[in-house]
């Protein structure tokens, strides 16, 4: 039957001779499978918490009534936000507005420069004035309409918190409002 | 002629550092990693600039999207006992098998009256898109608001913290959900919360 070959037929006195085995071990599997579990962690994990921003309402009796009577009109900026991500801004009144109504977009493109600069044509009156630069500073109220998303909620805190402005309030629209984007075809 | 002789070199490459590589990185996403919990309704949240963290605990989350709203808070005793609370208010009896299990639901988004086919369903089955209809948050039957009221009790009983309160807003979200979400916690006197958004720069 089967006979195991002890080597020994060289008939050179059965020496055995070790054969000396490559010490170098071949990873190229390990290595494939170690990125295939690096590739699996990637993308099954969240990296981080997820990030969030903090938004701070007044309290329930003052919704609904708008600007403050002591805020001046050219203090003041109204933002609508309609539809299309689209939204109209104005200095003061409605009725009887400083600057504006004006259609414009969000982002660096859009209301970012126009509220800077805002701002600064208000500090500097404020400055001339003598008035405290934080506490009358200007304020931004936002107007959400129906036909706008969270989104676009969202993105215009996101302006507030890039332009450092510190008074803005979030306030229901009003009819006028309503008309006003619908003249401007941004209430779909 | 001149016969060119190419060394012959060894196709072999030695990949041991790079499976030392490997394996560092390996570690490293298995430790940092934390699994994605499974939600019952996908959200795209919008993006913003800001960087505030979410408080890891103490923190209930309201999730908006198609017009549903979701609910979760962690801590596990909160949930249970709130559960018990609004069991009691709303007269529906749960035992406390169905407590216990309640209470390893994250994220939940149904009427309390069906809270028990809730409870008894497997896991897939409950995280499957559709299954749960939102919690009713109108007028007549506004139980968003009872579970928000009653968590914060809750936790100002047992940690005599205010709860903290999130919301996750799909970025399609009409505003007038959301500003109903809104009014429900300004209601309640709730006027700070946080809301839930991605990461970008300030070049959009």
């Amino acid at each position: 039957m089967a006979e195991l070959n002890s080597g020994g037929d060289s008939g050179k006195g059965g020496k055995v001779r070790s054969k000396k085995a490559n010490p170098s071990v071949d990873l190229t599997a390990m290595v494939d499978l170690a990125f295939l579990l690096i590739t699996f962690f990637i993308l099954t994990t969240t990296l981080s918490k997820p990030q969030s921003m903090n938004l701070a309402m007044p309290d329930e009796p003052k919704i609904g009534d708008p600007t403050p009577p002591e805020t001046p009109a050219w203090r003041t900026l109204t933002i609508v936000l309609g539809s299309d991500g689209k939204l109209v801004w104005y200095s003061g009144g409605l009725d009887n507005p400083v600057d504006g109504p004006t259609v414009s977009t969000y982002g660096k493109a859009g209301i970012r420069d126009l509220i800077i600069n805002k701002k600064k044509l208000v500090d500097a009156r404020n400055k001339a004035g003598g008035r405290d630069l934080e506490k009358e500073g200007i304020t931004v109220i936002i107007k959400p309409s129906e036909k706008s998303n969270y989104k676009n909620f969202v993105d215009i805190l996101d302006e507030m918190a890039i332009t450092g402005i510190k008074k803005y309030a979030t306030v229901d629209m009003t009819d006028a409002d309503v008309k006003l984007l619908e003249s401007n075809n941004i209430y779909q | 002629m001149a016969k060119i002789k190419m060394s012959k070199k060894s196709t072999r490459v030695d990949m041991t550092a790079m499976c030392d590589v490997a394996f560092l990185l390996l570690s490293f996403f298995v430790m940092t990693s934390t699994a994605k919990l499974p939600e019952p309704m996908e959200i795209e949240t919008p993006a913003s600039t800001v960087q505030t963290k979410l408080p890891e605990s103490n923190l209930a989350t309201l999730t908006v999207g198609n017009g549903k709203v979701f609910f979760g808070v962690s801590g596990r005793d909160v949930r249970s006992e709130t559960l018990k609370r609004m069991g009691d208010k709303y007269s529906v009896q749960f035992s406390d098998k169905d407590i216990a299990k309640f209470a390893l639901i994250d994220n939940f988004g149904v009427d309390i009256r069906s809270m028990k086919q809730l409870i008894d369903m497997k896991n897939d089955q409950r995280m499957k898109e559709g299954t749960q209809p939102g919690i009713p948050y109108d007028s007549v039957n506004n139980q968003l608001a009872d579970w928000v009221k009653i968590s914060r009790e809750v936790t100002k009983e047992m940690d005599q913290k205010d709860l903290d309160i999130a919301i996750k807003g799909d970025a399609k979200e009409e505003y007038p959900t959301v500003k109903k979400v809104l009014d429900i916690l300004q209601k309640q006197k709730k006027n700070n919360f946080f809301l839930v958004t991605g990461l970008r720069s300030e070049d959009f």
